[in-house]
Parts: C-alpha cells; sequence; structure tokens
C-alpha cells in the first residue's frame, strides 16, 4: 500500500489556502470601508473549491498543437465577485462593515476548523509511522 | 502565504485611520480659534483616502488603504461682531473657524471604530497564523 501526502490530507489542505485568501479579500473590504469609490469584493467558496478540485484531473499535453483544457488555464482572479450592496451610498462605497465583520468571523472559525481537520490527519499518520 | 498580506492590508487601513483621528482632533482644537480675516481663519481639515491596488501593492487580492491628501473645508467661516476683541478688525469682526464640531465628532466615532475593526482584523489573523505555525505539533 502506498500512501501519497498528498491524497492523504485531502481537500483540506487547498480548503486551508483558500480560507487564507479569502480572509485578504474581507480585510481588503473592511480596510476600505471608509474610502470613496470602493467596491467590496468576496468570492463564492464552493464554486472556487469546486474549480481547484477539477484541475487534479486535467488532460496532459504532450504536444505544442494540442490545445489545454480550459480548467487548468482558469485564472483565480476571475473568482472573485463584486458584493451586491444592500444600500447605496453616496460616495459610490459598497462596503457594509457588519455584514464583512461576520464573514470574516465566520472564515476565522472555518479556517480553525479546516486547520484541526488537518491537524487529525498529521496526528493519525504519525500514529500509523510510529506504530505504538 | 496570503494570510501575511492582510497585516499588510490592515496595517495600511490603521495608518490612514490615524491619519483621520489626527486631523479630527486639530479641528476640534481649534474650533474656538479666531482670526482678524476671512482668509485667515482656520479651516476643517479633512483626508481623503484612496485604495492601493493589488498590481501597485505587488499582492493578490489584497486592497490596502492611503491617504491622498488632506484637503480643507470650504465653508465660510462665520464672521462675528465683537469689537472688544483684541483680534477684531475695523469693523470689529472676528472670523470664527469653520468646524462643525457635531460632525467632527460623527467622524471621531467613525474613525474609532474603524480602527478597531482593523486591530481584530489583525488580531484574528495573527491567531490564526499562530496556529498555523503549531500545525502536526504536537
Amino acid at each position: 500500500m502506498t500512501i501519497s501526502i498528498d491524497s492523504a490530507m485531502g481537500i483540506h489542505a487547498k480548503a486551508l489556502a483558500l480560507r487564507a485568501r479569502r480572509a485578504e479579500l474581507l480585510a481588503s473590504n473592511l480596510a476600505n470601508a471608509d474610502t470613496p469609490g470602493f467596491k467590496a469584493k468576496d468570492m463564492d467558496f464552493r464554486t472556487v473549491l469546486q474549480q481547484h478540485q477539477d484541475m487534479e484531473v486535467r488532460l496532459t499535453t504532450t504536444h505544442p498543437g494540442h490545445a489545454a483544457s480550459s480548467t487548468s488555464s482558469g485564472s483565480l482572479q476571475a473568482d472573485v465577485l463584486y458584493r451586491i450592496p444592500n444600500q447605496p451610498s453616496m460616495d459610490g462605497n459598497s462596503v457594509d462593515p457588519h455584514l464583512e465583520k461576520a464573514a470574516f468571523a465566520e472564515n476565522a472559525v472555518r479556517y480553525q476548523t479546516s486547520l484541526m481537520l488537518l491537524d487529525r490527519k498529521i496526528r493519525g499518520l504519525m500514529t500509523a509511522l510510529r506504530g505504538e | 502565504m496570503s494570510l501575511t498580506r492582510v497585516f499588510d492590508v490592515a496595517g495600511s487601513a490603521l495608518s490612514a485611520e490615524s491619519v483621520r483621528l489626527n486631523t479630527v482632533s486639530s479641528n476640534l482644537a481649534n474650533a474656538q480659534t479666531v482670526s482678524s480675516t476671512s482668509a485667515g481663519a482656520y479651516r476643517a481639515r479633512e483626508p481623503v483616502f484612496a485604495s492601493i491596488l493589488a498590481n501597485q501593492s505587488g499582492g493578490g487580492d489584497s486592497v490596502g488603504v492611503r491617504v491622498l491628501g488632506v484637503v480643507e473645508s470650504s465653508a465660510v467661516p462665520t464672521m462675528e461682531y465683537r469689537p472688544d476683541h483684541p483680534l477684531a478688525d475695523e469693523n470689529g469682526n472676528v472670523f470664527l473657524s469653520n468646524v462643525n464640531v457635531m460632525e467632527q465628532l460623527a467622524d471621531l466615532i467613525s474613525a474609532s471604530r474603524s480602527y478597531q475593526t482593523n486591530v481584530e482584523v489583525m488580531s484574528t489573523s495573527k491567531q490564526l497564523l499562530l496556529r498555523t505555525l503549531e500545525l502536526g505539533n504536537r
């Protein structure tokens, strides 16, 4: 039996990286809560994670004439979406600080959840390695 | 690592908000100052915020804040008839600053709330990063 560290970690390693990216986006929104004309941005976590998983299974190109599969070339930047504001403001800023704070807190908790699951996986592997 | 960039973003916001707090305190301190000319009267100062684009700062999705500059309010200073004032002009008028104390207090609350929010963001990110460092360490 062979164990690939990558597959042993499962989805959690990717989820962790995406959570960190989302934290960055939400922190930017909160930082720009008073900037005129700033538009709040966020990502649809489910879709982005799905895309990340789809990237795993992609066609290898062995010839320069081969076309690259569409999922592998998808840029992550495009996944960032603008938030639709509940209340329009005079200065064109679409940040709702309460909404962003709630999203940031939720994201932090989910990050810790992924971290905990990853930790358990590592501990499981360590137990298997030690054979105690 | 994206979480470390949160520090840059929140840090830029802290510095911008502290400029705002600074201007508010200058405005409140000078709310009662008088001058003998309309041009010499103290005018309320306000910072103008703008976002630092990701390609400018060189980091993925992060958008920081910077203070573009500080502008002076264009409101006309109020003239008051006080002939006994040492700074009064030949007609007995002095010019008060155009600071609106209510506006400044509201601005003060808004700025301090934003400052608090960014401090919270920083401390949460710090906790997350420290937990990540302890991954598989027990």
